[in-house]
């Protein structure tokens, strides 16, 4: 059964990918590795998953400001996730996708949304205006 | 609610003021729209933290804001670099990641920032007054500039900082208003001994225990001597900026918004009290390290920037020492003229301590080899010190470091943490 969600925009766009739910808030900086996607922050429930290509629902996000650095170089890079939803909103990761924007960059569209329904493993596909379809 | 400007502020977005000046409005348009401001603020300085390499993005953002012909509306000021500047082979990295560093920090400068490239720029010379609105970046000189300056800023991270700047503009949120600066939470630390509130390394270890439970929560703490140092309140803004994200907490009796405690709440009731025991100290600083005592190599001192108090504390702790591991002394250059001028770096560095300026071991490789075990007086060091460098890390104090650096392993004196 699909379940729909209606997301709040930060960054507007369509995308389709896995659900890649991280199980705990992470840094963007020093927890994922710029140039492949991969988790690394040390003890992280989800290390060594990879973000790209995924439609990644973060719990929430803590540390470091250059985390939006962080997610600039992922979508220079080709290793951004396809799209981001977040629990709560995040003014840095959507700031380094604004700024992909400014460089010519795609940009992955970036949502403010309940993400419960989301598990790991789930097709997803997100629509212009924050409507997130999850599928099985 | 959306985000009104001003027809000046309009005709910048519009490219009156040039390509350069335009995009970072359309930057900081976004950022307010993000943050659900409705509308941006004047500011009158500005610290800039995106000037560190982070990868080729950051120097292509900052190429293009610079080539539009951007310059800073305010005064504004760097903080570090990837590289030490006046030490070209301190840094370990390859042809392009030295070559891009500099070439992001050449950028910034072609904006007008000053070449100051400090994470304390509150002790070189950059010292907003009381109640001015500004846009700082880096955890550590947020923490300071709120806390201990009672000047206004919002966190403010990469690319946004430099757009403020060149705006002179912030979005009118957070921190920014008074409402926003009220303590929530009551950390009273009364209870504990005088020996301990005594002790310099108590303090970078009470900020750890601040940022774990405050979160993003404003606090006011209690029980602290007036006569507290501005040494002892960095260490502690850049440890609570660390382990929580605290961009302001207050000291009762101490920083100026805090008077009284009933000054530091705006007149409400806490929502939260903690009665500090020497336990929950213990384990805070005990948290602060994750190596081991083992075979030490190297200590690092230094983050936030040595200012030339503690640099000459460790002229005076190391004494006829001489250190079998290299003990880095990450520092500004605003320090570093001091200390060249009357012989004092000359003779720390014949005891064994390496100057690292205008950047530091922690946000660029300098280290040798990508783990070993390093012991530190900073409790932000010891929280980044594992995922950015690979070393393990033990947390002591300034003495602590200076013994362990001498003896080649860890040696910590326990007597004031019983």
């Amino acid at each position: 059964m699909a379940v729909e969600i209606q997301g709040r925009v930060l960054i507007d766009g369509a995308a389709a990918g896995r659900v890649l739910r991280l199980a705990e808030p992470i840094s963007f900086w020093g927890g994922v590795d710029p140039t492949s996607g991969t988790v690394i922050q040390p003890a992280h429930a989800d290390a060594g998953r990879n973000v790209a290509g995924t439609v990644l629902a973060l719990p929430g996000t803590v540390g470091s400001s250059s985390s939006s650095a962080i997610m600039l170089e992922l979508v220079r890079e080709g290793v951004a996730p396809a799209a981001v939803v977040l629990a709560e909103a995040d003014a840095i990761l959507a700031l380094g996708v604004v700024v992909a924007g400014e460089l010519g960059l795609p940009c992955p569209p970036v949502l403010v949304a309940d993400i419960d329904a989301m598990r790991t493993g789930m097709d997803a596909e997100i629509s212009a205006g924050g409507i997130i379809r999850l599928g099985q | 609610m959306s985000l009104s400007l001003t027809d000046e502020e309009a005709a910048w977005l519009g490219g009156d003021a040039g390509d350069g000046r335009a995009m970072a409005m359309r930057v900081l348009a976004e950022a307010a729209r993000f943050l659900g401001a409705d509308q941006l603020i004047e500011i009158s300085s500005a610290h800039i933290d995106s000037c560190l390499y982070h990868g080729d993005g950051g120097v292509l953002f900052a190429e293009k804001l610079a080539g539009g012909g951007a310059g800073v509306a305010v005064p504004a000021t760097l903080n570090v670099g990837a590289l030490d500047l006046g030490n070209p082979g301190r840094v370990r990295g390859d042809a392009h990641y030295l070559a891009m560093a500099r070439r992001q920090m050449d950028a910034y400068l072609e904006m007008g920032c000053r070449p100051s490239w400090t994470c304390a720029p509150y002790q070189a010379g950059h010292r907003p007054a009381a109640g001015a609105q500004v846009a700082w970046g880096e955890s550590n000189a947020i923490a300071f500039v709120n806390s201990v300056l009672g000047a206004r800023s919002e966190r403010y991270g990469d690319f946004l900082d430099i757009c403020c700047a060149v705006a002179g503009r912030a979005p009118f949120v957070g921190l920014h208003r008074t409402q926003n600066r009220a303590a929530r939470l009551v950390l009273d630390v009364s209870g504990l001994s005088p020996a301990l509130r005594e002790l310099e390394a108590f303090y970078p270890v009470l900020g750890a225990l601040l940022g774990r439970e405050a979160g993003s929560a404003v606090a006011a703490v209690t029980g602290l001597p007036a006569t507290l140092g501005e040494d002892r309140l960095k260490a502690m803004g850049a440890a609570a900026a660390s382990t929580g994200t605290v961009g302001l907490f207050h000291v009762v009796g101490v920083t100026p918004e805090a008077p009284t405690l009933e000054a530091a709440l705006q007149g409400a009731a806490a929502e939260r009290r903690i009665d500090v025991t020497a336990e929950m100290i213990r384990a805070a600083r005990d948290g602060l390290s994750d190596g081991g005592d083992g075979p030490l190599d190297c200590v690092a001192l230094g983050s936030p920037h040595f200012s030339e108090a503690e640099t000459r504390e460790l002229v005076r702790l190391s004494e006829g020492a001489s250190f079998r591991v290299p003990v880095y002394v990450c520092t500004g250059r605003h320090v570093i003229e001091r200390i060249e001028a009357d012989g004092t770096r000359r003779q720390l560095e014949a005891r064994g301590v390496e100057f690292v300026v205008d950047t530091c071991v922690v946000v660029t490789p300098i280290l040798a080899g990508i783990d070993g075990l390093m012991m530190t007086n900073s409790a932000k060091f010891a929280h980044y010190a594992r995922p950015n460098t690979g070393y393990g890390v033990v947390f002591g104090s300034l003495a602590d470091c200076v013994a362990s650096a001498a003896a080649g392993r860890v040696t910590r004196d326990e007597a004031a943490w019983r």
